[in-house]
């Protein structure tokens, strides 16, 4: 069986889901859609024993051949790392979701059918070798988590997140569509392998750095990078379940995968490195300042994702500088890719368990404001344990697995000291003193989420409901996650090994042959390094600060509102709002006269610009018959019945002109030798006048409605200008033939294959019956037309008649 | 010839424009019937004017006048006479209603935004 199909499980699955909802109602559906994950998880899984020798596994399902699209799952240490953590954390949060959302209240199946849609999006992102299918898995993310932001659909505060989040991250998909394009025009080939394999011939290419830019406008904004990070916070409005999956365990790691994809391509750059590096380390330390800030336990938590990512973030644009050095030395480069794996995974583990503890207190208390919690230790001992947990190791604490990619991340920024290419030798130092920075606040932020919560005074007044204990079930998921923490902790090296080692290897083609050939081993004792001094430092400057948090925590207020970002996306969103209303106000007048006036205009300007521009106009008077004495009488006929429709003060005599330049051009008709066309033109013009004629009793006296000398004149330039226009096309077309006339074949054909004589009415009966049949068809539909038109009057009438 | 046919074509299109510009409602009516004529002789002057006999088969004749641009013509007279009363029955419709054939005054409101 071709594993790409198992992409599609989920979304197809998701069919099920509603006639499941609607006919069990007494077992929660959340059951049913647990079997899906488990099962994923399972079959992923025994990718890893294949994955540790350094195997991939391709499986292709043609999707656009004749455009070289389709669906190619490519499973290597990175798909299938990224493909556990989806399908696993999917697998907990999903029973997690069992016991949080109601069975009567909820609207289950809409909320399935979502996080099943974006399970599928997920798992396609990062299996994708096709850059077209990806970015269309990609956009389906945005979609999913707009729809499970506004789950709760009824609340101001859904709607306005799930907004904000779908325009920032979509913006930044179609910046990434963007780069998509320059880089298969670069390598000729929309496949990341083949991609890979042609970046050597891209480097210097003058869409090389624009496409970086654009790629990495997608990657931010889906990873919550500053300054596009702002949505994040706003979407915790979602159900808990949703922001511990999508929102910090897996859709805003979409945005590190495609770093991590693409440093391969991109390692070469220098601009690459400076902007995933800085933005990373500019987010780790904005995030982590601003999540003291917070007062919200979600909001404290989303403020820590953004951070962590942003960790997470320079150490894979760290991780690009191990191309550029080689030989002695060149080890100290290496730990970057594998330190950003491996805090990868930490932090999922981690942050998951810390959201669903979250959920937990939301849940039994009734509130997630920090302000009015504290010391619900003793009354929700297993939550504090898991939170306590998950706390220790976002700080960076032993023995916790935090701990180990803490180090590993204080390790590789303080290499970046030592490269000494591309201004780092100057600049490098403020990698690790930013990384220290960070790395304090991100030491209060976890004190205080965890202390103010669970710790002091019970305040149960406070609270909205009584507190108690979560229910079992409810546990089992955040425990889990818990202990997997801790048991990183104790065996790093194995989790390496199975997982980090071939992911970093994936991640940085070229460098290694094989998982093996990564030679990092992880000791929580690593001597007296200055890693752990700096750990040592963190420790008593993070404790130092949490105590005196409530003398400091005021500072924040000396930010006014206004200067936000969040400030300015507002009156981004309302200047587009009134400034479009107000711009398409300025040119929809409601008058017909406008409106002609711009199509009237762009058919002159185009069609002179094009006449010119193409040098097609030409004038062959050899081509033109001789002056035919009769057409030139009726030439004159014609202009002075034009003139008198134009200047006729009277409806009557107005209506007669007309007449008269209809039967002109019957009299055309007769001298250029088209007797069916004549005919038919006298038949019409007698009975197009009979109709104005019938009409003429209700029809008003031709006025001018006080137009002013100014518009009449204004009116007339247009009409010169048009009527030159026509002018020069009529001749241009006459004397220039682009293609010949298909006229010959009718001639030729017309006795032999359609037994005819009269071409003219053979062409349309025969050759262009279909034409013929549709043109009834229009006569029917305005026959139609004219009589509901007059009859709906009538009975209108009728009707106010009798209401009278 | 096909120079005076150009010349009247583009006065045909120019009242044509000068009619469908104006205020009164009439002569936006007028102003698209004459669109049509000159639309008609258009395609017949681009197809060329030679040809000495009409494109009916005879013995002995080589010589037609194109017979496409007839064809077009002959579906776009019908359509376009579909198009006047349509045209003119909605125009006797919206002056009953509304009592006016000002265009000015019939350029619907905010709430029809």
């Amino acid at each position: 069986m071709e594993f790409v199909w198992f992409i599609f499980l989920p979304i197809l699955a998701a069919i099920l889901i509603p006639f499941l909802y609607k006919t069990i109602r007494n077992v929660h559906t959340g059951w049913f859609v647990l079997v899906i994950p488990v099962l994923l998880f399972i079959y992923y899984a025994r990718f890893v024993k294949g994955i540790l020798n350094g195997e991939v596994h391709i499986s292709e399902l043609p999707w656009i051949p004749s455009l070289d699209i389709s669906f190619t799952a490519y499973m290597d240490g990175l798909s299938v790392l990224f493909s556990l953590l989806i399908t696993g954390i999917g697998a907990l949060v999903v029973l997690y979701s069992i016991f949080y959302l109601d069975k009567k209240r909820e609207k289950l199946n809409n909320f399935y059918v979502y996080l099943l849609m974006f399970m599928t999006a997920m798992l396609g992102i990062v299996q994708s070798d096709n850059v077209i299918s990806l970015y269309l898995f990609w956009e389906l993310t945005s979609i999913s988590s707009f729809l499970l932001i506004g789950y709760w659909f009824t609340k101001d505060r859904s709607r306005f997140g799930a907004l904000k989040s779908m325009l920032i991250t979509v913006f930044g998909g179609l910046m990434m569509l963007g780069g998509f394009v320059l880089l298969s025009i670069m390598g000729d080939s929309y496949s990341i392998r083949e991609l890979i394999a042609n970046a050597p011939q891209m480097v210097g290419h003058e869409y090389f750095t624009l496409a970086i830019v654009l790629i990495l406008l997608g990657a931010f904004t889906k990873s919550a990078q500053f300054p596009f990070y702002i949505w994040l916070p706003d979407a915790m409005e979602a159900p808990t379940p949703v922001s511990a999956y999508l929102h910090s365990a897996t859709m805003v790691k979409a945005g590190l995968y495609l770093v991590a994809r693409f440093t391969p391509v991109f390692a070469s750059s220098e601009v690459w490195i400076w902007l995933v590096t800085g933005i990373g380390l500019l987010t780790l330390f904005w995030g982590s300042f601003f999540a003291v800030k917070q007062t919200d336990l979600k909001a404290i938590l989303a403020f820590s994702t953004v951070s962590q990512l942003g960790l997470i973030m320079s150490l894979f644009g760290a991780s690009a500088v191990a191309y550029h050095v080689s030989g002695e030395g060149s080890a100290i480069f290496k730990f970057a890719a594998f330190a950003g794996i491996f805090h990868l995974i930490n932090h999922a583990m981690f942050k998951g368990s810390l959201f669903m503890v979250a959920g937990i207190v939301d849940h039994e208390t009734g509130t997630r404001d920090i302000r009015k919690l504290g010391g619900l230790m003793s009354i929700m001992p297993v939550s504090f344990t898991v939170a306590f947990i998950g706390s220790m190791s976002m700080a960076g604490l032993p023995p916790f697995g935090g701990f180990l990619s803490k180090e590993l991340f204080l390790t590789s920024m303080l290499s970046l000291n030592e490269f000494n290419l591309f201004n780092f030798d100057t600049w490098g130092i403020v990698f690790p003193i930013v990384a220290w920075i960070a790395s304090v606040f991100t030491f209060v932020y976890s004190f205080y989420f965890v202390f103010n919560t669970f710790a002091g005074k019970k305040k149960e007044q406070a609270l909205p409901q009584k507190p108690q204990e979560a229910p079992f079930g409810m546990l089992i998921s955040p425990v889990i996650l818990a202990a997997i923490v801790v048991v990183i902790f104790f065996i790093p090296n194995l989790v390496a090994k199975a997982f980090v080692k071939p992911a970093v290897v994936a991640m940085q083609t070229g460098l290694y042959e094989n998982p093996s050939d990564v030679a990092i081993h992880i000791s929580a004792w690593h001597g007296w390094t200055p890693e752990l001094f700096m750990t040592l430092g963190i420790i008593g400057v993070g404790f130092l600060l949490f105590i005196t948090m409530a003398r400091w925590q005021k500072l924040y207020d000396v930010q006014p509102q206004y200067l936000s970002l969040n400030a300015l996306y507002d009156s981004m969103m309302m200047f587009g709002e009134t400034g479009m209303n107000r711009l398409s106000r300025f040119y929809m007048t409601g008058l017909l006269r406008s409106y002609l006036m711009y199509m009237f205009f762009f058919i002159v300007t185009i069609t002179t610009a094009a006449l010119f521009i193409q040098d097609a106009f030409k004038v062959d008077m050899d081509s033109f018959s001789p002056v035919n004495a009769y057409g030139f009488l009726t030439a004159i006929i014609i202009i002075v019945a034009i003139c008198m429709v134009i200047f006729a003060k009277t409806r009557l005599a107005a209506i007669i002109a007309l007449g008269g330049v209809g039967y002109s051009v019957a009299l055309f008709f007769v001298i250029y030798k088209a007797p069916d066309l004549a005919l038919t033109q006298l038949v019409i013009e007698t009975v197009s006048v009979a109709l104005f004629l019938l009409a003429f009793r209700y029809l008003p006296e031709v006025k001018r409605h006080g137009e002013t000398r100014k518009i009449r004149v204004g009116n007339f330039i247009i009409a010169a200008a048009v009527g030159v226009t026509v002018t020069l096309i009529a001749l241009s077309a006459h004397s220039q033939k682009l293609i010949p006339s298909i006229s010959q074949y009718y001639k030729d054909t017309v006795f032999t294959e359609a037994a005819g004589g009269n071409i003219v009415n053979v062409i349309l009966v025969d050759y262009r019956g279909f034409d013929t049949l549709f043109e009834i068809a229009v006569l029917g539909i305005a026959a139609i037309g004219v009589y509901s038109m007059v009859k709906l009057r009538l009975s209108r009438k009728e009707k106010s008649d009798e209401s009278k | 010839m096909e120079f005076i046919m150009a010349i009247v074509i583009g006065v045909l299109f120019m009242a044509a424009v000068y009619l469908i510009l104006s205020r009164s409602l009439l002569r936006v009516i007028l102003g698209t019937g004459l669109l049509s004529h000159g639309a008609h002789l258009l395609i017949l002057t681009m197809g060329g004017l030679g040809g000495t006999s009409p494109p009916v088969l005879a013995d002995g004749i080589t010589d037609y006048a194109d017979p496409l641009p007839q064809a077009l013509i002959l579906t776009a007279i019908v359509i376009s006479f579909g198009v006047t009363a349509f045209i003119v029955v909605s125009f006797y419709r919206t002056y009953g209603e509304h009592g006016t054939d000002n265009m000015n005054l019939m350029k619907g409101n905010d709430e029809h935004d």
